[in-house]
């Protein structure tokens, strides 16, 4: 069973108090954008074997949105972070990388990685 | 290869079964083939079978990480149905079916193929509605299917409970020529015709790259060195992102785990496969009296082959109202397969960004009943770069808006 810590109410919720919410950190292109970045915003996915960044609401809680750092592969979680951020905190990052080694992401919502 | 029959088996008796002969070869790698399948489950095996069948490209390599028929081919509760609402839908699945009929024959193996009925019930004003259009859109495809009463539900399915207080059964569409198959005979089969075609089944041979160059796939990288090859297509479920990857391309899909299980076995209850999609939950008896029974995919990302234990829970308990004789089954044993689900839940047989590459995934929670089919398409795509089975699901619909409006792999019951 998957628990996660709400970093809002810090609650150590489990997965049926929850609701998934698909890939975290996507790059929004909306109008004015060429079809292909629309295109690869709305459908296109990492859907990685290992680290993936994910959002998650808190849907039978305080009802919040935040995001989560979880290996698809064992179902380790890394950590759970707010949801006011483009990228996962450096700290949480470093985390990874030290027990994932070379682990990738195609891109951070600011464009950088 | 040494057909079965009958004689064979009184033959084989007069000789203590000494006679009887590994049903396909495992040979080593060799260094180029026409064409490379990699994934050795239902539909990458159907694929190279029709490929020699249909087009007489025998020169074919199947690459298997794992052994055959080990993914969701063998994870799968069997049932095999063709009531889409949509035209390519429809069309593909029906080709599927109509091909399940006779597999037994042109395999020389027995895939028990049983068209024993599938009722998919509807407990609510909005289904009744959706079924009925379903039905008539049947006709006008040529897929035999009818709305039938709960009074006709209950005849065929004596154990059901028509009067639930919050899902009561309110007809149902019924597919008659519909049924189940024995999964892994259905893999195995296909890897005897293949394998005495002349074609390469290589398993526990992983792909660890696949080699591009100037936009034209030449070969993989595999665990037991690189082979080269003129085409390849992928054939991977749910890996398939990962091997896209490999590619150097992303697909429009995620990765989720889909659960079944099966019930202590009992004796003949139920003789039709009942599909309850408002609750999420179908199930089927097998051949051995297990009921089989199949829910719905957890919401997140998830490569591990299992699941979570709270929608075993949901599954069981959404068929107790419906069917009150399963709260006194014990359950056997549950498992998980990793589904490939697509932004609009429609699978993808298609060609890629590069060239001679070709993909057939995404087929969600919806794969086995799709397999001849789908090999059948997916083998003349790859041999002559056109199929009318597959033009509505190429992977570039996305971007031109043209989705198939059917959630024909929906991460739900059906």
């Amino acid at each position: 069973m998957l628990i996660l810590e709400c970093p809002y109410c810090g609650v150590k919720a489990e997965e049926t108090e929850l609701a998934a919410g698909g890939e975290a950190h996507l790059k929004r292109f909306g109008p004015g954008s060429s079809d292909d970045a629309f295109h690869d915003y709305l459908f296109m996915r990492e859907n990685p074997k290992g680290v993936h960044f994910e959002r998650w609401r808190h849907a039978n809680g305080c009802g919040k949105w935040f995001h989560a750092a979880r290996c698809t592969m064992t179902l380790e979680v890394f950590g759970t972070y707010s949801a006011q951020t483009t990228e996962p905190p450096q700290e949480l990052q470093e985390k990874i990388s030290a027990k994932r080694p070379g682990w990738t992401w195609r891109e951070f919502s600011d464009g950088q990685k | 290869m040494k057909r079965y029959s009958v004689f064979a088996v009184a033959r084989e008796a007069l000789r203590y079964h000494t006679g009887w002969e590994r049903a396909w070869r495992s040979p080593e790698p060799k260094r180029h083939y026409d064409v490379i399948i990699v994934g050795a489950g239902g539909h990458g095996l159907a694929t190279a079978y029709y490929l020699g069948k249909n087009f007489g490209i025998t020169n074919v390599a199947i690459i298997e990480k794992g052994w055959l028929g080990g993914g969701n081919t063998g994870r799968n509760t069997t049932i095999i149905r063709s009531n889409y609402l949509q035209d390519p839908s429809a069309a593909i699945y029906e080709k599927a079916r109509s091909l399940y009929e006779t597999m037994s024959q042109d395999l020389n193996y027995n895939v028990m193929f049983s068209p024993r009925g599938v009722i998919m019930l509807a407990q609510t004003e909005h289904e009744i509605r959706g079924y009925k259009r379903t039905a008539h859109a049947n006709q006008q495809q040529g897929v035999q299917t009818e709305w039938i009463t709960p009074e006709r539900v209950k005849e065929i399915v004596p154990i059901i409970n028509l009067h639930g207080p919050r899902y009561p059964v309110l007809g149902g569409l019924y597919q008659e020529r519909g049924g189940t198959a024995r999964h892994d005979a259905v893999a195995w089969g296909y890897a005897r015709a293949c394998s005495d075609m002349g074609m390469d089944i290589l398993q526990k041979c992983e792909v660890t790259g696949v080699r591009v160059e100037s936009g034209r796939t030449v070969g993989v990288d595999t665990t037991k060195g690189p082979i080269d090859c003129d085409k390849l297509g992928m054939v991977v479920a749910g890996n398939a992102s990962v091997l896209a990857e490999l590619a150097g391309f992303r697909l429009p899909m995620e990765s989720v785990a889909l659960q079944a299980m099966v019930s202590e076995p009992i004796k003949p209850c139920m003789d039709v496969v009942v599909m309850a999609n408002t609750v999420h939950g179908y199930m089927s008896q097998s051949d051995k009296g297990e009921m089989v029974i199949g829910g719905g995919t957890d919401g997140f990302n998830n490569y591990t082959q299992r699941g979570s234990f709270h929608h075993i829970e949901e599954t069981v308990r959404a068929l107790v109202e419906t069917f009150p004789m399963v709260s006194r089954l014990k359950m056997l044993r549950q498992w998980g397969g990793i589904v490939d689900v697509t932004g609009d839940r429609s699978p993808l047989i298609s060609k890629t960004p590069v060239q001679n590459c070709f993909i057939n995934a995404g087929w969600g929670t919806g794969g086995f009943k799709a397999i001849p089919g789908s090999g059948w398409a997916m083998a003349e795509l790859m041999a002559t770069g056109h199929s009318p089975l597959t033009e509505e699901f190429s992977m570039m619909r996305f971007k031109e808006g043209k989705f198939i409006d059917e959630s024909v792999a929906a991460g739900v019951a059906h």
